[in-house]
């Protein structure tokens, strides 16, 4: 097999990041596609600490940090003030966690959608509010633990489908993807790179903290949560045309995936069920869209 | 060039005398005329500039940023509860020591909904870091917008001009638009040492601790200062170009005055006819404008007002719980330096007219009562 991932490194080591963050790896796929005519666009969220701070960086493109509900729009405003310079090949990348792109994010994200402004936007998803500490966010899925859904009122409710609600807006490209499948990843963000107008990215970031996960099995939770078709990894073209690109051939069982999770060890049985039940349902609703 | 026009357009013709690059903006009234001739002059070709038309005005905010810190001239207007939206974000730009220019027209927040001139939407931004301008007529808007970027640039501080609702945002009064050479002479292009540039990769406000973020605010402040003097320099040489003079305080008739009236906005320019008649009348009446009221024109108040023996300061604003906010701001600049009583009115708060004839009456009251520290609302219906 022939190895597509880029060899270079633009992110460096001394970041800040928690041993096996699927934050970090992101960052670093993406760096090695995206290349150094790269700015990113970062609002609070992980990354705004993992970058190393003042005057340290660890990326080694030119960073903007803002304002929580704000990646989206800054980076249309870089792109603005790029392209009347004439400085138009530049990709310019918003980089946000799930809450700075479910919840307060989402009203720019939308704006930016909408007039399609030239930008890629990459929510790099550990599926609740990390970096103050584990606070539920709209992505946190149901029945995870998080200190604002401890273990006796656990997250009620699904995690918002924002693929689909980026879907409804007909941008140029979407697509889902995992820490766990980088080569995916990485085609996926040369897709991105290569697509004019806004294309949004959505890669599941396993937070071994935050989900009371081994750092050592960062890899394996983000495998198993698309071979559990939790996290199913496809690409949608203008909104209307879904593509499936990693199809799991056995799917596991959801328990499979949780049981290396302490977020979701208080869940009795027919939680689980249920949860099964909503993946498979799902997974249904979703395969039915594949060409 | 002479012409007719309503205050906003001569923001808008000032944003594109400034040749701005980028304009992020949101309706809102009564700005809208201000951002409706920008789209069409950006769509007509006659600005080589980028319009984001974005979906709130904290995302305008934040573009401008954004676009600022590529090294892009920006600029964007609002009013109001646009302008509180913003809020955050225009920490952001002085934080981030990014000199975007912006329009505020001065407009009551509410409720009640109210679209009328008041002074509470920007004087609550007031320690954002921005340099803020009120302006008194369509001309002081345009050379503002033009003086604004010079300052800014300097600086690196942004600047809001605010001008009243109505008053000025709609009223129409001959303006000379300066020619656009003089202008490109006045106003080079922005080329900032530091911006985001792949060849010189760097992050900008990464996570600071209490080692640098103290001396971020010190060098704000400094800066804030500098700007007193950089006003002035830009302003003399703006009246070079064009004979018009633009300090941070503008005093009619204020040499020989026992008593000297204390405004801003619309209401100083017809606060100097009124000191027309009241000096008609014998009594010796000036009239102080601040035009300028961040960075604060301290030491020009002082040498404006020193012989004076009364001051009364005429507020379209209230920090509810105390008084109006440039007579707060008086009494603690005078403090120690200048014993003279001050007297604090309130008025045409949410778009009241304040008439000729009101600043006489505030003016006869002034004159014949010494107690400082009364804060009377002129002509309030109880």
């Amino acid at each position: 097999m022939r190895l597509t991932i880029p060899e270079r490194e633009i992110m460096t080591p001394g970041h800040l990041a928690c041993q096996g963050c699927g934050g970090s790896l992101a960052m670093r796929y993406a760096l090695k596609v995206f290349g150094e005519d790269t700015m990113l666009s970062i609002p609070a969220c992980c990354w705004a600490v993992i970058d190393g701070p003042f005057p340290y960086t660890a990326v080694n493109v030119p960073v903007f940090h803002t304002a929580f509900e704000t990646a989206a729009i800054m980076a249309s405003g870089i792109k603005a003030g790029l392209m009347v310079q004439g400085k138009e090949t530049t990709n310019v990348v918003a980089w946000a966690g799930d809450g700075g792109t479910f919840d307060i994010g989402i009203q720019a994200i939308s704006g930016a959608a909408e007039r399609n402004d030239d930008i890629t936007y990459i929510v790099y998803d550990n599926e609740a509010y990390m970096n103050t500490g584990i606070q539920r966010s709209s992505a946190t899925p149901h029945g995870a633990w998080t200190t604002t859904t401890p273990v006796k009122h656990y997250k009620k409710g699904p995690k918002k489908n924002m693929a689909e609600i980026m879907a409804a807006h007909r941008v140029p490209y979407i697509a889902t993807a995992s820490v766990g499948y980088p080569e995916d990843f990485c085609k996926k963000l040369e897709k991105a790179k290569n697509t004019k107008g806004f294309k949004f990215i959505h890669v599941l970031a396993p937070c071994p903290t935050g989900w009371k996960s081994d750092p050592r099995y960062t890899i394996k939770l983000a495998k198993l949560a698309v071979q559990t078709n939790n996290f199913p990894l496809y690409e949608i073209f203008d909104g209307i045309t879904y593509k499936q690109s990693i199809k799991v051939k056995e799917r596991k069982p959801l328990k499979e995936y949780m049981k290396y999770q302490g977020r979701f060890k208080h869940l009795p049985e027919d939680e689980l069920q249920f949860l099964q039940g909503c993946v498979d349902e799902n997974y249904e609703l979703l395969t039915v869209r594949f060409e | 060039m002479k012409k007719t026009m309503m205050g906003n357009f001569a923001a808008s013709w000032g944003a594109q005398l400034a040749r701005v690059q980028v304009i992020a903006a949101y309706p809102i009234t009564p700005q809208t005329l201000i951002v409706e001739k920008l789209s069409e002059i950006v769509a007509d070709g006659e600005l080589d500039a980028k319009f984001i038309k974005v979906e709130s005005e904290h995302s305008a905010m934040a573009a401008c940023i954004g676009a600022s810190a590529t090294g892009a001239r920006a600029y964007t207007a609002t009013s109001a509860q646009g302008l509180a939206l913003m809020h955050e974000m225009l920490h952001w730009a002085g934080l981030a020591r990014l000199p975007i220019v912006m329009a505020n027209v001065n407009r009551a927040m509410a409720p009640g909904w109210s679209i009328w001139a008041d002074q509470n939407d920007s004087l609550s931004q007031r320690d954002t870091g921005w340099m803020q301008i009120f302006a008194s007529s369509a001309q002081d808007i345009l050379d503002s917008t033009l003086l604004g970027y010079k300052v800014s640039e300097k600086v690196l501080l942004p600047t809001l001009i605010s001008f009243d609702a109505f008053f000025l945002s709609h009223t129409m009064e001959v303006v000379d638009m300066p020619e656009i050479e003089l202008v490109d002479k006045f106003l080079p292009p922005y080329n900032p040492d530091y911006k985001l540039d792949v060849k010189d990769p760097r992050s900008f406000g990464a996570l600071t601790d209490e080692q640098y973020y103290y001396e971020f605010r010190y060098m704000m402040q400094q800066s804030m200062d500098e700007a007193v003097g950089v006003i002035k320099e830009a302003g003399k040489e703006y009246e070079k170009l064009t004979g018009r003079l633009y300090d941070l305080v503008h005093s009619y008739r204020c040499e020989d005055a026992d008593m000297i009236l204390v405004t801003s906005g619309t209401i100083g320019e017809t606060a100097n006819v009124a000191v027309d008649e009241l000096r008609a009348e014998g009594k010796k009446v000036g009239n102080m404008r601040i035009r300028v009221i961040r960075p604060y024109p301290k030491k020009d108040i002082i040498e404006t007002i020193k012989d004076a023996k009364k001051l009364a300061v005429i507020d379209r604003n209230i920090s509810p719980g105390y008084s109006g906010i440039f007579s707060q701001e008086l009494k603690s600049a005078l403090y120690n330096e200048v014993d003279v009583p001050i007297r604090s009115y309130i008025a045409g708060l949410g778009g009241r007219d304040v008439k000729i004839e009101d600043i006489k009456e505030l003016a006869y009251d002034a004159l014949k009562n010494d107690t400082p520290n009364d804060l009377i609302w002129k002509g309030v219906k109880r």
